[in-house]
This record gives structure tokens, sequence and C-alpha cells, in this order.
């Protein structure tokens, strides 16, 4: 139990928020509820993660999107020798 | 050259980014009748609800389209003259082109009984029919909704949400009988019940009564009648081809185009709801009415006129949408199941304990969470997932790609499955292999 909330814990501090581009409908319910103002759905449309240094991963915008486009996932980005 | 897009719709914008993907020079033309020009269709349901208001629904700014660099006309095509490559508009004027695009989407079916113009029958096609619908819904005033699939639950959302008393009429035993088991259906039905929507079974509108030209209520054939301020249905859709009918272009049900989006004349292309695609995979055209091949073929396109030659692949078919405030996803072929090639059908909690590889957190949290998956003989053939997402992602990868899954195959429909645990660990085992 405790292992899978640690587990949960690490990915949203170093996940990033990922959408799936082919669920996507543009609706702007994710960018709309961005408490920083970020352009959530443009992400989506181009199928990129957020790579926002603003991002808070406070996962607003994962938890509205009434269509499930959008979840947190350790990506590559931040990996070691990357600047 | 001149591109000219008729339609302001997502196939119509995602041609036009296509294009200058490959052509920086060329003029392009968009020509639409929608008012409020490109916006999320599909969110005017959010909008209805009061999720959004109409300002967020537009995704691009003045600045993308600028950056884009194309003429944007607000006006109505009468007539398409391809003798002379032109068209003509509503003002009479000619608007020359080189290549042409039709993408002028699919509108409701209209409600075919006596009384439909009164003022207060409304439909969803556009964010006009969203206003209107909104100007109508009053607290405490009463909504009759007929229809089945997602837009007539949009609808009844919608208006719930506006403190209506909503009844929502279904023409046959259960909600969405042609996709749904019983027990989804019953799961849906349950749900709304429980929002304070009275259901109606085995209910046919004949006629919409009204006085002083307004509509107060229906007359249904089982002799029942019902008061009401507003009647919304969404019945089903059907392509726009007007316009092209005229033209002498080949059709069947919507505008007939080959892998490239062609249609018989080889300077016009069709995309999106109006587009009935050829799949060479199964050698039949099919219409969709979704947002995302809708995208896929106006990328499609606009890449064939501009001369790079990409034929659309179409993927299994896939749909997620908020059925009653369920997030449920619709992959492949789910309906019927009398289909000879299903040899089993799974189904189960779609709530998994296991891990998932790169610990991917989905929509959680949901008191339901139920998943049927249509199982063929060596593949997964379709499914559903209601509720909690985790599964849709690897499904719709099993799915769409076709993996064989024979080894898993007796573990899944075997009685009192742990399907999620089942799919979880084939999933992360095929992940790491491919």
């Amino acid at each position: 139990m405790f292992q899978r909330d640690s587990d949960r814990h690490s990915v949203l501090a170093t996940g990033q928020v990922v959408p799936d581009l082919e669920r996507c409908v543009q609706c702007g319910i994710c960018s709309y509820n961005c408490p920083i103002g970020i352009d959530v759905r443009a992400h989506a449309w181009r199928g990129e993660p957020v790579k926002h240094s603003q991002c808070l991963t406070c996962g607003e915008c994962v938890a509205r999107c009434p269509r499930g486009v959008l979840r947190f996932e350790q990506t590559d980005l931040f990996k070691k020798g990357d600047e | 050259m001149r591109y000219v897009i008729v339609g302001s719709g997502v196939a119509g914008i995602a041609a036009i980014e296509a294009i200058r993907s490959v052509d920086t020079f060329g003029e392009i033309v968009m020509i639409g009748d929608d008012p409020h020009g490109y916006y999320s269709r599909p969110g005017l349901a959010y909008y209805l609800t009061g999720e959004l208001h109409d300002k967020a629904l537009f995704p691009r700014t003045a600045d993308d389209y600028r950056r884009l660099n194309f003429r944007y006309m607000k006006g109505h095509v009468a007539e398409i003259q391809r003798e002379v490559q032109s068209l003509l508009l509503h003002d009479k004027s000619l608007l020359e082109y080189n290549k042409l695009l039709i993408a002028v989407g699919a509108q409701a079916l209209p409600l075919e009984v006596p009384g439909t113009n009164l003022e207060g029958v409304l439909k969803l096609d556009h964010m006009e029919d969203a206003k209107r619908i909104l100007k109508f819904a009053r607290r405490g005033r009463t909504a009759i909704v007929v229809g089945g699939g997602i837009t007539a639950l949009e609808l009844v959302e919608g208006l719930l949400a506006h403190r209506m008393k909503v009844h929502y009429l279904l023409r046959g035993d259960r909600y969405w009988s042609n996709v749904l088991d019983e027990q989804e259906s019953k799961i849906v039905e349950h749900r709304l019940k429980e929002e304070g929507v009275i259901l109606h079974h085995h209910a046919e509108i004949i006629e919409v009564t009204g006085k002083n030209g307004h509509a107060n209520g229906v007359r249904l054939l089982n002799g029942k009648t019902l008061k009401c301020d507003l009647v919304a249905y969404a019945i089903g859709i059907r392509p726009r081809t007007t316009l092209v009918k005229q033209a002498g272009l080949a059709m069947d049900r919507g505008i007939l185009v080959n892998e490239y989006l062609q249609t018989n004349d080889p300077d016009i292309y069709a995309a999106g709801d109006v587009a009935q695609a050829y799949d060479p995979l199964t050698g039949r055209s099919i219409l969709d009415s979704l947002w995302n091949p809708a995208r896929q073929q106006g990328t499609i396109a606009g890449l064939n006129m501009a001369g790079k030659r990409s034929a659309y692949i179409k993927s299994a078919p896939f749909n997620v949408t908020r059925l009653a405030g369920l997030t449920t996803t619709i992959i492949g072929t789910v309906g019927g199941g009398r289909d000879k090639d299903v040899v089993g059908i799974a189904r189960g909690d779609s709530e998994t304990w296991r891990e998932l590889p790169d610990a991917v957190i989905a929509q959680t949290g949901f008191d339901v969470n139920r998943v049927r998956v249509m199982v063929g003989e060596k593949t997964l053939l379709g499914a559903i997932v209601m509720g909690d997402q985790k599964l849709s992602l690897p499904l719709e990868t099993l799915i769409s790609a076709q993996v064989d899954i024979s080894s898993v195959r007796n573990r899944l429909l075997a009685p009192n499955a742990k399907i999620g645990d089942v799919i979880t660990e084939f999933w992360t085992g095929w992940k790491a292999r491919n």
C-alpha cells in the first residue's frame, strides 16, 4: 500500500502531463482550469508533453478532462545529461 | 496556385496546416457559413453544462491564424462549377480554385413529426444551436430530450445543469442498445435517474403541440401526452451533401473518396463528417463522425492537395465520451455480440492493482469501474472501459495493432477472471519486447 503511494508521489514530483492526441477534441477545459495559464490544449494538439517549467503537476487538467486525454508519466525529458 | 477549403471545422483547419507544411507560398482561402468560424464542436456539450464559457472553445488566436497565412471568408457556396474550376458564392461572385476541399461536415437529422417548426424545438449542431438552447433553458421548466447515443446525453446533462426538469424518451427498452450491453445501459440509466432524469422507455413522439407558436408538449405513440417548455432532439446526423449532389460528384451517404481523400474529380477532395473514406484494409467506404478521424482526413487531404502523396490509414474506431458523468472509452467493435469473429466476451473490474510500466497515472476515483472486452480468435476485437481509465491505453494499443493475444485468451475468458490483471500483465510484457 505504502509502496504504491510512494510510487505515485515520485511520478507526480518528477512526471509530466502527457496527452493522448487521438482522444483530444480541443474543448479547452484543460487550459481553462490551469492555475498557471498554460495552454495545455495546444500541447494536446501537437501531442507534446507539458514541458513548461511552471507546471506544478497540480493535476487539475488531468482530473477535469472529460475525455481522459491527459495522464502523468515519467518521461525522459529531465534525464541526466539534459539541460 | 489557389487552394480553396469549404467549411471551417477541424478537417479544414488541419488541411490548412498540412498544406502549409509543404507549400509556404500557395494562396489558401477558407470559406465557411458558421458565423463563429473554427471552434471545438464536441466542446459545445461542456459549454451547455457550464464547465466552459463560449470564448474558451476557440483553440486558435488571431496570431495563430496570421502565422498560417490564409484568407478566411464568411459565406455560403451556392454552386461548384467544375468546368471552370470556380465556386459560385451567395453574393453571385465567383471564387476560382486549383485544388478544392469540401469539408462542410454533417448536420442533425430533423425530427419528422408535425410541430417541429414551433419555437423551442431544438437540436445541437453548432454554437448558434447551443446559444439557443441556453436561452430556453430555465430553472424549473420542463425539457423533453429524444434520441439515443452520445449527443442526446449531452443535451440531457446540459439541461440538467440549468436545473430543468428533464424527461428522456428512449424508443427501445434501454439506452444505446446497439453499443452497450444490458449491464452498461443499466449503469448509465441508474446514474441518470439519480440525477433526477425521468426516463421513458418504448416512447416515440408522434407530435409536438404548441401554443402561440411555441412548443408546449408532446404526444407519444402510446397515447401519453407530456407537457414541456422545450424539446431537444438528437436522432442522428447526415453529411451535408446538397452542394456536391448538384456538382455531379460520386456519392453514397457521403461524398465518396479514395484513400487519398480525392473525389472522382482529381482536383476536388473531401474530408471530415461529409466524406465517406475508402478503407483499403476492409475494402469498404465508411462514414465517420468523430473529431480525430476528421482531423486526420483533413491532414491527409491537405498533403495530397499540395502534392505530397499520402494515404489515409483508418485506425480502429475509437471514441471517448462522458456518459452520465462516467468517462467511457469505446474501442473497435463492441456492439451486437452476434459478430461471428467474436469467440467470447470478457467482463470485469477495470480497476487494477498491478503497476503499469512507467507508473502511468490516469483518471481514477470513479465509483463504477467496468471493462468489457470482445475476444476474437487471436486478437482483441473491441473493448469498452467505463470509469477507471487505466486499462484504456493498453487496450487501445492491443486492439489497433491487432496484437496476438492467444497466450492469454483462455485466461481472459475464464469465469471470474481478473481481466484488469491479465491485460496489465500481458501488456507490460508486450511493451518490454516492442
